[in-house]
């Protein structure tokens, strides 16, 4: 990152005329500082400058996490505008939503809140560029096409690049985004076609891209010793022996925004090396304000979890009903219990950010999933304007949905207003990294199920034991009342049980579906079992007939004929026939399992097959998924391998162990030794991908391809060896 | 620790660098020589995303001192195209996408460098021996088989056939 000199044009430009005008992109505000504007680039718009070489900046506007979005929104631009993509070059912008809008890696949200608004920006310059066209060879727009960056008029056989016309374009009057037309699927050149990430190469070759790779003159170095356990604050702290270290600055206590203004949970040893700073917290000596938080400890939630599933719900959730009743009156029960632990993201690129502060007002370089919360948050700390904070959007090295929270971005503006004037990057360490997550929260869920003695599935109940407080969950620690298969059943309930802790939780690629789907789809093929079916067949039966069900009031809606296509088509993929399978040539016990789940608006079905290669030992063979997002699958390369990585990610929460444990208070994990991830070695040699293309608007991909495979490995553990694996991690022994 | 004076050979060229003697080779690369490409991951050999080559070998540079390094030659991913298996690599790499966030990959790149200079036609099983240090948080590890065996010249298995 060669920043400060990364900041580009496009965004200073932007980023002036917006506050000017208090508008946002698409009103093209960018146009009224065309009057500077170099010969070289002129800007049509906020997202889009074209060159004198008619090579054409799309601007970048979100966060890339490794989900192709830095490729794949300028994709949508490019098409509407119509490119050759080899015209195509990508920056990133400012994170600035008065301009750009919603910024945000999370949620799978930016496929469909930008698959419109994207194209219309670029159909809006193709228009301009049309219309200035029109003007100098004096015929009419519609006479004129386009194609791979050049205007025609068949009629004279006249053709030019667009950039002879860029600015005259732009002083173009820019057309209303809501009536521009855009073109019909089967004339699109770009979207559809597979692209290779817009980073790959520089990756490839070690350029400097990510929020640690920031460096300018001048740069220094903070690493953190932060309170031990969770919401505790600094008592006494004596940093006379670290100052006297060479080339140790400073040690500023912070606030990293967990505990409450004007506390200090977090002491900043600043350094001209970063490899000084991490090694002077030794001779930093300070005490803790923690008594409120040393009582909280992994066995003090498992105890607590069975003691409130034991003594019922505090909390009616769901009720649909009469679930007693009905549960009273069926031919057969079922009643498991089911569990899964605190998770840390472990993203491989270590928390970080680069602050600046200078004349009462903070740049930021920030490897952040939200940055335009971290403004806000990073104002209110600060008591500054959001506007007084520039924020530069660097790639970013692993998400999972960690940096969606702001807290380096807090924490760095803090230390670089103790020091102005020198440019400041904080960095966590392994283990800081690991102990200042924002967790998966654990849960427990005690269910029961009623068949009739036709073997429907009549009646259902679940126990959620999770956290919270005053009677609400923490973050991420919600359920949906509307959760299947309790929202189809005439008899069913969900209540809760919320246990107080000190943790600070935060969403995990798709969060909440990850263990909701591996608890739900694991009792599910219990409930088949007792039922004398598989569990697709229990899930086409449960789901009835085609049509749309609740799930969340104002959250999207599940519509079972999508569902049933997806398990259909899984089952089609991989032959499904159930989940025996012989034993191995070298007789060695195989298993097959299967799981669905809907989340962030997309429908996924898949298929785990393992083998045990000794007693406690799962090998994972090959997995299927079916999916279906929507009409379009935008960059299929791109797509395919989101399918794999989540596919991959899941079935390491499934098998190597990962858990968060705490002890007074404090998490115990150390490094990838104890939080282990999935490894090469571990992973299957095939992962079948098939889309089913629907006629619904696409959707996005970073999350719903994930919960699905968790409960597949545990049902196919079960179809191997007969054990029931109710707990994540799942251990044979 | 005192500072003392190292000759380190790096991407063949010779550079002198001021340091303490316990830094390790990793942060000399960062922040001494301006060389961001070696990724810090987890700082205790676990994760491989700090993975140079020191005379040909894969070796975790936030485990190697710089003292330790003094007097060989290492490879970083900015100077990996220069051999003939990184530059493979390299074209594979970005041939079939493999990076997601890309943060391990320089890491993947030359462990997967010493991994066919030492056995230039790789089972399967001595692909991920090989590489079953290198974390990739993204799970790119299907691509990272394929990409090696291509690099290899091996019979390409996509290994997303239905």
């Amino acid at each position: 990152m060669s920043a400060p000199t990364s900041i580009n044009t496009m965004d200073r430009r932007g980023f002036m005329a917006a506050s000017l005008v208090g508008a946002g992109a698409l009103a093209f505000e960018a146009r009224i500082v065309l009057a500077d504007t170099p010969v070289a680039q002129v800007p049509l718009n906020a997202f889009i400058r074209i060159g004198a070489d008619n090579k054409v900046t799309i601007g970048a506007k979100n966060p890339e996490i490794g989900q192709g979005i830095r490729t794949m929104l300028p994709m949508l631009v490019a098409e509407e505008l119509d490119l050759g993509w080899d015209q195509v070059v990508i920056e990133p912008t400012l994170a600035n939503d008065k301009i750009y809008g919603v910024q945000s890696a999370g949620g799978s949200n930016s496929t469909p809140n930008n698959w419109l608004p994207m194209r219309q920006v670029g159909a809006a310059a193709r228009a301009m560029i049309l219309a200035a066209a029109a003007k100098e060879w004096g015929v009419d727009a519609a006479s004129l096409t386009t194609a791979a960056g050049k205007v025609s008029h068949a009629a004279s056989g006249r053709n030019a690049p667009y950039a002879s016309f860029a600015r005259g374009a732009a002083a173009e009057v820019a057309p209303d985004l809501a009536k521009v037309a855009l073109k019909d699927p089967s004339r699109f050149t770009i979207i559809g076609q597979s692209k290779v990430g817009v980073d790959t190469a520089a990756i490839t070759h070690g350029k400097p891209l990510f929020g640690i790779d920031v460096d300018m003159p001048g740069l220094i170095h903070g690493a953190i010793i932060k309170a031990p356990a969770h919401g505790a604050t600094i008592a006494t702290h004596d940093a006379g022996a670290a100052l006297k270290r060479k080339g140790v600055l400073a040690v500023v206590p912070v606030n990293s925004n967990s505990v409450a203004p004007g506390k200090f949970d977090t002491l900043v040893v600043v350094a001209d090396s970063w490899w000084t700073a991490k090694n002077a917290r030794e001779a930093v000596k300070v005490t803790w304000d923690d008594a409120a938080q040393v009582g909280f400890s992994t066995e003090a939630y498992d105890k607590g979890a069975a003691a409130a599933l034991a003594a019922g719900p505090q909390i009616s959730h769901a009720k649909n009903g009469d679930v007693a009743k009905a549960l009273a009156g069926a031919a057969k029960t079922i009643t498991a219990d089911y569990s899964y632990p605190f998770l840390a993201h472990g993203t491989l690129e270590p928390q970080n950010c680069t602050g600046l502060w200078q004349d009462g007002k903070l740049e930021i370089w920030a490897p952040s999933q939200a940055p335009n919360n971290g403004r806000n948050d990073t104002a209110a700390m600060m008591d500054m304007r959001g506007e007084d904070i520039t924020i530069h959007q660097t790639r970013i090295g692993g998400g999972f949905g960690r940096r969606l929270i702001n807290d380096y971005m807090v924490m760095v503006a803090q230390v670089a207003k103790a020091l102005p004037g020198k440019p400041v990057k904080i960095l966590f360490d392994r283990t800081d990294d690991l102990r200042n997550d924002y967790y998966r929260p654990a849960g427990w869920h005690r269910f029961t199920a009623g068949l009739d003695a036709k073997g429907d599935l009549v009646a259902f109940k679940d126990h959620f034991v999770s956290f919270g407080k005053d009677g609400k969950p923490i973050r991420a620690a919600e359920m949906s009342p509307f959760e299947f298969p309790v929202n189809v059943l005439a008899d069913s309930e969900i209540g809760i049980t919320y246990l107080p802790t000190n943790l600070a939780t935060g969403w995990l690629r798709a969060p909440t579906s990850n263990a909701i789907a591996f608890v739900y789809q694991s009792f599910m093929d219990e409930v088949a079992l007792a039922a004398g079916i598989d569990l697709p067949e229990l899930m086409r039966r449960t789901l009835g007939t085609p049509r749309d069900l609740a799930v969340v009031p104002g959250r999207p809606i599940l519509n079972s004929g999508r569902a049933r296509a997806v398990i259909e088509g899984v089952c089609k993929m991989a032959n499904w026939q159930g989940g025996k399978l012989p034993n191995s040539a070298k007789g060695e016990k195989r298993g097959r399992g299967f799981g669905f789940y809907f989340s962030h608006r997309g429908y996924f079905a898949e298929v785990v097959d393992i083998t045990l290669t000794d007693a406690t030992t799962v090998r994972v063979d090959k997995v299927w998924a079916c999916g279906d997002i929507g009409s379009q699958i935008i960059n299929p390369i791109n797509a395919r391998h989101q399918v794999q990585g989540a596919v991959n990610e899941g079935l390491g929460q499934g098998m190597v162990e990962q858990k968060i444990e705490q002890i007074k208070g404090v998490v115990q994990a150390e490094s990838f030794g104890d939080f282990p991830l999935i490894r090469i070695e571990q992973v299957p040699r095939e992962i079948a991908v098939q889309f089913l293309k629907t006629d619904y608007p696409p959707t996005g991909l970073g999350e719903p391809s994930l919960p699905p495979v968790i409960p597949a490995l545990a049902n196919a553990i079960f179809a191997a060896t007969g054990k029931r694996l109710r707990d994540l991690p799942l251990k044979l022994a | 620790m005192s500072q003392g004076k190292y000759a380190l050979t790096i991407n063949r060229k010779p550079v002198s660098v001021t340091a303490e003697a316990d830094k390790p080779l990793l942060w000399v690369l960062r922040e001494e020589l301006k060389m961001p490409g070696t990724k810090f991951g987890c700082g205790q050999g676990l994760c491989g995303a700090c993975t140079v080559l020191l005379d040909g070998q894969a070796v975790r540079s936030c485990q190697t001192p710089v003292s330790a390094a003094a007097g060989h030659k290492i490879t970083t991913i900015e100077g990996a195209t220069a051999l003939p298996q990184g530059a493979k690599l390299v074209e594979m790499w970005q041939e079939i996408d493999v990076p997601q966030c890309g943060y391990c990959q320089a890491g993947q790149i030359l462990s997967a460098t010493a991994l066919l200079m030492a056995n230039p036609k790789p089972s399967d099983e001595e692909i991920d021996a090989g590489m079953n240090g290198n974390l990739c948080r993204c799970a790119t590890y299907l691509r990272i088989r394929r990409a090696i065996r291509k690099a290899a010249g091996m019979a390409d298995v996509t290994g997303d056939a239905a």
